[in-house]
């Protein structure tokens, strides 16, 4: 049995490698992989330090002693990205639930909180998210009203969680939808009522669907954080804008975009293997 | 497989000889231009300038060009918001053409074209002869581009809203427990992190328009940027019921505007010939004392 099992993840392990590797498994083909892969890149970094003007290009944006200088400050301010998304999302996840379970309630009665739920939907991923935060960031302080936040991080937060939780509310839909009516019908059968239906039975299958769809939409509120910087607070960006004023050497945007990528793409890989594992598991 | 293989190494090969041949070209184009830059540094004879545009002074500055620097509007048609700079009204505007007219261009000769502040001291080819737009000359700036003798000394001054505790400061050290704001790159913001280093974080916005409907929405208590600046901010009404509460003292010598140049433009040397000449026989400080003269005194915050 033990044995088995070792074999058949073996075999797992070698169909994905082959998957990578472009044949069937074998030594022969990694080492044509491998060969390959090394006259490719041997090409192109022959291609990249040889272009004219690569000097140029390496001292403009990738300027080690620039790098070595501005990226813990850009870092210590990345601090400010990560609380927001990290705030944002809890809000937007919870809102995003609300609309999407809202816009699939059923029967006439609910026909109004259908329309606005879509309305919402509608309004909210159909404009430009640095519109609404120049809109609501300038804007709503600016009328002066008592009782009204004027912290621009209150207001980037509030323009985040509207425009995803848009889209968040569309992809929890799709997963409420997919969720084939007998469920719901065999559920009713048992003596559920239509909330506990929705929670107990469709809710938890929907959301396992959305899972990866939801994680895109992570990533991308995860880059959008640097939006914040427009009105005004020193985040990763703007710390990294105002090092490039100071010096005219842009290594410090690659530095910025380093730091996002080493939190982007590990996400991103992760988002792919919960897709291949759900197509597993489907099969 | 083998004729793949042998393929990209083909290729390889033939990328890299290509890649060492166009590198050659260049140093060879390099060669024989550079003599022909340092020759026509000798000579400032209007036929002899090296310009963006041949026979025109291209000049450049930013997108809305506020008072007082610009004045006398916009005149119908115009691409440019507050005023247009090439009615020769305003401090800059004024200094711009008399250096023109030094150099023998009249002002059918002149072109101006809009140049953002953050833009126009990053290193690299210009679409200007120069750009005149209240920029500090600071040793990092002149490092990427070429600056001008001054045509201007500068303090950074202080505006807020009237009313407001921050108001009632008459130092430096006053203002650690406040929230200021300042337009990124600039020299104003510089002299927040170096000289005044308040307690807050400092809020940074990518155009001045921002800066001002922060104070205006109270989301900041304090704008650092220059005086003549400030004083048009609040005169203006452009910050609502706004003040100048006082001017701040260079540190680490006089800071100065300077006209911006591509790094290593000859042009440069002929303009300082022209400002040399216009502060000789007066000119200069008859445009600053009929553009600036009343947005020059506030209180010094030592």
């Amino acid at each position: 049995m033990a044995r088995r099992e070792h074999q058949r993840s073996r075999a797992r392990i070698s169909s994905r490698a082959s998957r990578i590797l472009g044949g069937p498994g074998g030594g022969r083909s990694l080492a044509i992989a491998a060969a390959s892969t090394f006259v490719v890149f041997g090409v192109l970094a022959l291609l990249v330090r040889s272009s004219p003007g690569w000097e140029e290009v390496r001292e403009a944006f990738f300027y080690g002693p620039e790098f070595r200088e501005s990226f813990p400050d850009i870092l210590e301010r990345f601090g400010t990205n990560v609380q927001l998304f990290l705030l944002a999302e809890v809000f937007i996840l919870v809102w995003g639930l609300v609309l999407a379970v809202l816009r699939s309630l059923p029967g006439p009665v609910f026909f109004p909180l259908r329309f606005l739920s879509a309305a919402y939907t509608d309004v909210f991923r159909g404009i430009p998210t640095i519109l609404l935060i120049f809109l609501l960031g300038f804007g709503v302080p600016a009328l002066q009203l008592t009782g009204v936040p004027k912290s621009q991080f209150f207001w980037a937060t509030v323009s985040l969680v509207l425009v995803y939780s848009a889209y968040v509310a569309e992809v929890y839909r799709a997963g409420i939808e997919s969720v084939h009516p007998s469920q719901e019908a065999a559920a009713r059968s048992l003596g559920l009522n239509r909330a506990q239906a929705l929670r107990h039975v469709v809710l938890p299958q929907a959301i396992r669907r959305v899972v990866p769809p939801l994680l895109n939409d992570f990533i991308g509120l995860q880059k959008d954080t640097a939006l914040v910087a427009l009105l005004g607070v020193v985040e990763a960006f703007r710390q990294s804008q105002i090092e490039v004023a100071g010096s005219f050497n842009y290594t410090p945007y690659v530095a910025t975009a380093l730091i996002f990528l080493a939190l982007t793409i590990p996400l991103t890989r992760f988002t792919d293997w919960l897709i291949a594992r759900e197509r597993r598991r489907r099969r | 497989m083998r004729t793949l293989a042998t393929l990209l190494l083909a290729l390889a090969l033939a990328v890299a000889a290509a890649g060492c041949g166009s590198d050659d070209d260049d140093d060879n184009a390099a060669a024989t231009t550079a003599p022909a830059t340092t020759a026509a540094a000798d000579d400032c004879a209007k036929e002899s300038l090296e310009l963006v545009e041949a026979g025109r002074l291209t000049m450049g500055t930013d997108n809305p060009a506020f008072p007082p620097w610009f004045e006398g509007g916009t005149p119908e048609g115009s691409d440019w918001e507050i005023n247009d700079p090439s009615t020769g009204e305003g401090f800059e505007s004024a200094v711009a053409y008399a250096v023109a007219g030094q150099l023998g261009f009249d002002e059918s000769e002149v072109d101006w074209v809009v140049v953002p502040f953050n833009n126009s001291f990053r290193p690299g080819d210009k679409s200007f002869d120069f750009d005149i737009n209240q920029i500090s000359v600071t040793d990092e700036r002149d490092r990427a581009v070429d600056f001008s003798d001054s045509y201007y000394e500068v303090n950074q001054a202080l505006v807020a809203l009237e009313g407001t505790p921050i108001t009632e400061s008459t130092a430096l050290a006053d203002l650690a427990q406040y929230r200021l704001g300042a337009q990124v790159g600039t020299t104003s913001l510089d002299y927040i992190h170096d000289n005044i280093q308040p307690g807050p974080d400092p809020r940074v916005y990518d155009t001045s328009n921002d800066v001002v409907a922060a104070l205006n929405g109270s989301q900041i208590d304090g704008i650092v940027v220059d005086l003549p600046t400030a004083f048009f901010l609040v005169g203006s009404g452009e910050v609502e019921n706004g003040t100048v509460v006082g001017q701040f003292p260079s540190t680490g010598g006089q800071e100065h505007f300077g006209m911006l140049f591509e790094e290593g433009n000859p042009l440069r040397d002929c303009v300082n010939e022209a400002l040399a000449a216009l502060k000789d026989d007066g000119t200069l400080e008859e445009i600053q004392e009929r553009w600036l003269a009343e947005n020059t005194s506030a209180p010094v915050l030592e």
